[in-house]
């Protein structure tokens, strides 16, 4: 199991928008370069991409709460 | 002074400013801070200080509920809304109004109307501000769009009387222009939006931004002269100036007496910011919008004329008279802000949240830095990304500019990336030395390459 880590502090979002659905649920395929999430940093949106291939087996941190650097996020099965 | 217990309802370099203006004042400070803003400065610096919930702004700094039960419950008899938040928010502040406290800033009805655009269009018009020209009404056809053009004057925006955006919008610099663009118009909004019918607009091109801070007791209002803020980055301030050198003195007199008329008119209470475009090739100057709160850039102001703002604004607002009269309100020398930002200028302006490490201010005659860190400060990730504004004043504008160049050096903050290689590099720059320039002159700037570290 490895895991997907903040790459900066702020907050944490599991989806695109508000109205959407999650970037992945557990049992996706991840490939290298996937978005599983968004940080909201100083107002500012970065995309949270996988470094690992695998298969995505949930979120370990809450969707819209605040996260520091280096965080884990989300787990993946390689 | 009426005013006792003051609340201060924002963050950052603004809630330390506002302290600061208030314990001259000798009222007794209460700062309002979310769970992501325990450490920050203007907490330890206020009399009080009160949680108003989680870091995320929504659940704090913009839950008007909130806030407004924390003044209450906290006693409070006025409250500060500082800029952004809810310092423009009708709701805030009738909320507080109707609580018995004193709001800082215009009345609700003001901060409404004059947040609307087509009013504070209408109220600008009436006060004798001149606005962009444009027709009155929808066009119907080519010929009326010439007429309506001839007296808007050249180069003019057709757009679609229907919907927004950019659907339809075309720039006639003639009228053989135009009688070939308004039909392609008329088109494409008939296809866009099922009505064929344009709107025609004087076109502004390459404007300067141009403002001026007013500040007004409810009957009688003074300026306090001009800033310019013509470089900006995705219609963000970067570098801000008093006075505007491009102005002459006749220019300057009647932009400045058409803002005073217009706050006299709406009876304005408190600090505010008339902003105009402002056309160098044929010295015409147009309202664009009312600010209804301190701004950003008010230290500018501060050092040509030697008043303090927000100790007005604060002032007025506990119901004394304006401290100062027209003709007391003078200028001297040239003033700049840089806004420093914990962002990465070779990165995008990738945001930098990081831990002040060290930091080295730089300290000399005409030199202030308005701020909120300290030693050891983990800047939160939670809020915009400015961190602080350098200021200079000096004798002329290349002095400033120079003032500026030295005091930049002299500016050391470790551990964060911030802004300060791209103010070295406009310090620097004969583009920004010439004073040529306009709002739409920063983006290409950068596009072109000229931020490179060693210009730094």
């Amino acid at each position: 199991m490895a895991q997907v880590l903040s790459p900066l502090p702020g907050t944490f979002y599991i989806k695109p928008s508000p109205e959407e659905e999650a970037y992945k649920k557990s049992g996706d395929v991840v490939a290298v370069g996937d978005t599983i999430g968004l940080i909201e940093v100083m107002k500012t949106f970065i995309e949270v991409k996988s470094e690992i291939a695998g298969t995505f087996t949930g979120y370990v941190a809450e969707d819209s709460l605040p996260v520091t650097a280096s965080q884990p996020l989300a787990e993946v099965a390689s | 002074m009426g005013i006792q217990r003051l609340f201060i309802a924002n963050r950052g370099e603004i809630a330390v400013r506002i302290i600061r203006a208030a314990k001259e004042l000798g009222i007794t400070t209460i700062q309002a801070y979310s769970e992501g803003d325990t450490d920050m400065l203007a907490v330890k610096l206020a009399d009080e200080a009160v949680c108003l919930g989680p870091a995320r702004a929504t659940e704090s700094y913009l839950n008007i509920k909130g806030v407004v039960a924390a003044a209450i419950e906290n006693r409070a008899d006025a409250v500060h809304p500082g800029y952004g938040f809810l310092s423009e928010s009708p709701e805030f502040a009738r909320a507080i109004e109707n609580a018995g406290i004193t709001f800082v800033g215009p009345s609700a009805d003001t901060i409404e109307r004059m947040g609307d655009k087509v009013a504070a269009r209408q109220a600008a018009e009436a006060a004798g501000v001149p606005v962009v020209p444009g027709s009155k009404g929808r066009i119907e056809s080519v010929d009326e769009a010439v007429e309506v053009a001839a007296t808007v004057g050249y180069p003019v925006m057709v757009k679609a009387a229907a919907g927004g955006g950019g659907k339809g919008i075309r720039i006639a610099e003639n009228e053989e222009e135009l009688r070939s663009l308004a039909p392609q118009a008329q088109q494409e909004a008939a296809a866009a939006f099922g009505d064929g019918g344009l709107y025609i607009e004087r076109s502004v091109k390459s404007p300067r931004h141009i403002e001026v801070q007013i500040v007004g007791d409810g009957e009688k209002a003074v300026h306090f002269y001009e800033r310019e803020c013509s470089l900006q980055r995705r219609r963000q301030k970067v570098w801000e100036e008093a006075g505007a050198d491009c102005l002459d003195n006749a220019t300057r007199e009647t932009l400045c007496m058409a803002a005073v008329a217009l706050a006299e008119a709406v009876n304005y209470r408190g600090a505010g910011t008339l902003e105009y475009l402002y056309d160098e090739s044929t010295k015409e100057f147009f309202f664009i919008e009312m600010n209804t709160r301190i701004q950003v850039e008010h230290p500018v102001t501060e050092m040509v004329t030697g008043f303090d703002l927000v100790q007005e604004m604060i002032r007025v607002c506990g119901n004394e008279p304006l401290s100062v009269s027209q003709d007391q309100v003078k200028k001297s020398g040239h003033s700049i802000e840089v806004r420093l930002n914990a962002e990465d200028p070779f990165m995008q302006f990738m945001p930098w949240p990081g831990k002040v490490e060290s930091l080295k201010i730089p300290e000399g005659e005409g030199i202030r830095f308005d701020h909120f860190m300290y030693e050891g400060y983990q800047i939160p990730p939670f809020y915009d990304s400015l961190i602080g504004k350098l200021i200079v004043h000096g004798k002329d504008r290349a002095d400033a500019i120079s003032k500026m160049a030295v005091a930049l050096e002299g500016l050391e903050i470790n551990g964060l990336k911030t802004t300060v290689p791209l103010h070295k590099a406009l310090a620097a720059d004969p583009g920004v030395a010439s004073g040529d320039f306009h709002t739409q002159w920063l983006e290409p700037w950068l596009e072109a390459g000229n931020l490179k570290p060693e210009n730094t």
